[in-house]
């Protein structure tokens, strides 16, 4: 069976779509983890001012629409002469927003470790380095798994907002083919499922990595 | 900055009663998502094979299609389609409605499974019918429990609200980008526009806080 | 059995927490292969005596000697090493949630005294075994019974080869039918010549273990002596009262 032209057309201009789509993915993913870890560690151990700073950090990037910080970045920062190109606007807005989300899911992994468990390490001579390496770190990652892993798929759908900020992925292919046919019904549904393969691939690694690492009594699902 | 200044200081009525109809969208999705939510986790929980099956694909395609795609499918397309002509505001109520109300039927589902059994069949046990001990017995529960996360899935609304602008809805992001667009001062427009969601974010959380403290019963911790 | 320089001695240590006094002075020694019983009131400090012991909480004054050296706390290294040489067993066990039985054992064998993986394991296994757990060692602590929980803390402490055990109210967060397999495991060690001071309410322990009973109350010890001095019949001692009570409760159970 031969596709039409015009699903020709449009499966190629999705498929340059969804490369550029992945690109954009996959650092900001890497990047708000590590923002995450960051930022939700101070948030526990930092010192006050340090903790507070990271506290507000995370209160502006979770209380404000992305939308508002693409623009910020992409539009409002050439006020003071701060240029980005539209790839690196989005991905420097994807990593500080889901940092902010991520921070708090590391948070509330730190939080939720027992005050025993540092007590049972530091009573057998760990040191404090020691403690946070085998005891804190290998328990947080497993509570705060779940958490980060939506954020993850919230991150991959989100990313269809780089199309605002002029970073042509898979939506903003998909729009101008649309436009040009004006076809939106059956584009639409097809950039839908592009998306929905894409969440699907993600939470089912996510959801191996989550039995695999799977450990009595830390109530994953 | 004394530019600046003048053009948020101008543009502020007109960006407020931006806000109003955000505060509208918020409201009518949240509300739409509610009865969604509502009805789709007791299908999902109570009701037959087919009905799982179709609550399963709905919650499935709603919470993995991202809110842009949805908002060109739906009003570029299918409503154009079927011949419904919404405006781009009610459009938005709709789109957001269902997005949220598969999150929503989520957050009940697991709600009403946390549950002791007990409580069903003690209702039925003093008479009552299915659909009585679930609307009179199992939901209220629910709804209590459920604040937390209905709270957090309104903030997240609000957020995705503004992205109504990309069909023309004029709330705040709409009217900050014609502004930002017209005089330039596209900085100081956008961080006015995050600070009003960041205070309508900040109103919506006490607000809902308040009405969980209101309505705390011992025993409902959650 | 007791010889002459004391294992660990404690002079004058004093704690205060947020300017509560919750220790005001206390001293006591132990020797090689003494096992001392606190009891008292709850809140009269034993816990913190026993923290400050193993230097979890550090006391604000007072000295510590092991072995027969002072122990001075000038780098947070000293408190390292210090703290390997004398074991904790605390109430509510504090084992690794995310270890099982025998990783719980050999993590501090690997990581601190930096023996290789087999033979830690293979120590692990050998102290499971003494706490009569060896086929449990695959097992998460969500999957072990209070007590187990309680015989792998002890295993692990034991792994350390530590020259004292604190034991901190060791069968308090345990259901009654599970506290006598952790007693049999202290009894055990005590015939094996371990050196202990062990705050608990355990009549039983109390009676026929101790070789000295520490009482104590508001951060003093008010009384102490043998159990055959403090339990002997009509004897006005506090500590015969307190017992007296314990007693009570352990019979209307």
């Amino acid at each position: 069976m031969e596709l039409s032209p015009f699903y020709q057309e449009l499966i190629s201009s999705l498929n340059r779509g969804l490369l550029v789509s992945i690109a954009l993915i996959v650092p900001s993913v890497l990047g708000g983890i590590v923002i995450g870890i960051l930022a939700g560690s101070v948030r526990v151990f930092g010192v006050p001012w340090l903790r507070k700073a990271a506290d507000g950090y995370a209160a502006i990037f979770r209380g404000t629409p992305l939308v508002v910080q693409l623009f910020i970045l992409y539009f409002g920062l050439p006020n003071l002469g701060i240029y980005f190109t539209p790839y690196w606007a989005a991905v420097v807005g994807f990593m500080l927003c889901s940092g902010a989300y991520q921070s708090e899911y590391v948070r509330g992994a730190l939080l939720s470790i027992k005050r025993g468990q540092y007590f049972g390490a530091l009573s057998l001579g760990f040191s404090g380095v020691q403690t946070i390496v085998w005891i804190i770190i290998p328990q947080a990652v497993r509570r705060a798994l779940h958490g980060c892993g939506n954020e993850i798929i919230y991150l991959i759908k989100y990313s269809s907002l780089a199309y605002i900020v002029t970073c042509i992925e898979l939506t903003g292919e998909g729009k101008t083919i649309a436009t040009e046919y004006f076809r939106f019904t059956e584009v639409f549904l097809v950039i839908g499922v592009y998306y929905l393969v894409l969440v699907s691939i993600a939470s089912m690694i996510l959801k191996k990595i989550e039995t695999k690492w799977h450990i009595p009594g830390f109530g994953l699902h | 900055m004394l530019e600046s200044l003048s053009v948020i200081k101008a543009s502020l009525p007109y960006l407020l009663q931006g806000s109003l109809l955000t505060v509208g969208i918020v409201i009518g999705a949240m509300l739409f998502g509610l009865l969604l939510g509502l009805a789709g986790a007791v299908g999902l929980v109570y009701g037959n094979r087919l009905v799982q099956v179709v609550l399963d694909f709905y919650v499935w395609f709603f919470r993995g299609v991202p809110i842009l795609v949805l908002l060109f499918l739906f009003y570029f397309g299918l409503f154009n389609y079927l011949g419904l002509n919404f405006t781009a505001f009610v459009s938005v109520i709709i789109i957001l409605g269902m997005v949220t109300g598969a999150y929503q039927a989520n957050i009940f589902r697991g709600a009403i499974l946390s549950l002791p059994r007990g409580q069903f069949k003690a209702a039925s046990a003093l008479g009552m019918s299915d659909i009585q001990a679930i609307v009179t017995i199992i939901l209220p529960q629910v709804l209590r429990i459920s604040i937390p996360a209905w709270t957090n899935e309104f903030s997240i609304v609000l957020k995705d609200s503004a992205l109504a602008f990309v069909i023309g809805a004029p709330e705040i992001m709409g009217r900050a980008q014609f502004i930002a667009s017209r005089t330039y001062q596209h900085l100081a427009i956008y961080m006015t526009a995050g600070i009003l969601y960041f205070f309508l974010t900040w109103i919506g959380v006490s607000a809902l806080a308040r009405l969980e403290k209101k309505i705390r019963i011992p025993g409902y911790s959650c | 059995m007791p010889q002459d320089v004391p294992v660990l001695s404690v002079k004058n240590i004093t704690k205060s927490f947020s300017g509560v006094p919750i220790l005001k002075g206390v001293s006591l020694e132990l020797r090689e292969g003494e096992i001392k019983i606190l009891i008292g009131p709850s809140g009269g400090g034993k816990s913190t005596l026993l923290q400050c012991m193993n230097y979890l909480v550090a006391p604000d004054q007072g000295q510590i000697w092991l072995d027969g050296e002072e122990i001075c706390i000038t780098k947070k290294r000293d408190v390292y090493a210090y703290r390997r040489r004398v074991g904790m067993i605390f109430q509510d066990f504090n084992l690794f949630d995310h270890l099982t039985a025998i990783d719980n054992v050999a993590i501090a064998l690997r990581k601190i005294k930096k023996i290789s993986k087999k033979e830690a394991l293979i120590r692990a296994l050998k102290e499971l075994e003494m706490v009569g757990l060896a086929d449990k060692g695959h097992l998460y602590p969500a999957e072990l019974s209070g007590g187990q929980k309680q015989r792998v803390a002890i295993a692990r402490a034991l792994a350390m080869d530590p020259e004292v055990l604190l034991l901190d109210e060791p069968t308090s967060a345990l259901d009654p039918e599970l506290i006598g397999e952790v007693i049999a495991v202290i009894r055990a060690l005590a015939n094996k010549g371990m050196t202990m001071i062990l705050a608990t309410h355990q009549i039983g322990l109390i009676r026929n273990l101790a070789h000295e009973i520490l009482f104590m109350e508001q951060g003093l010890i008010v009384e102490r002596g043998t159990p055959g001095e403090l339990l002997s019949r009509g004897n006005p001692s506090r500590t015969q009262g307190f017992c007296d009570r314990l007693n009570e409760l352990y019979d209307e159970n």
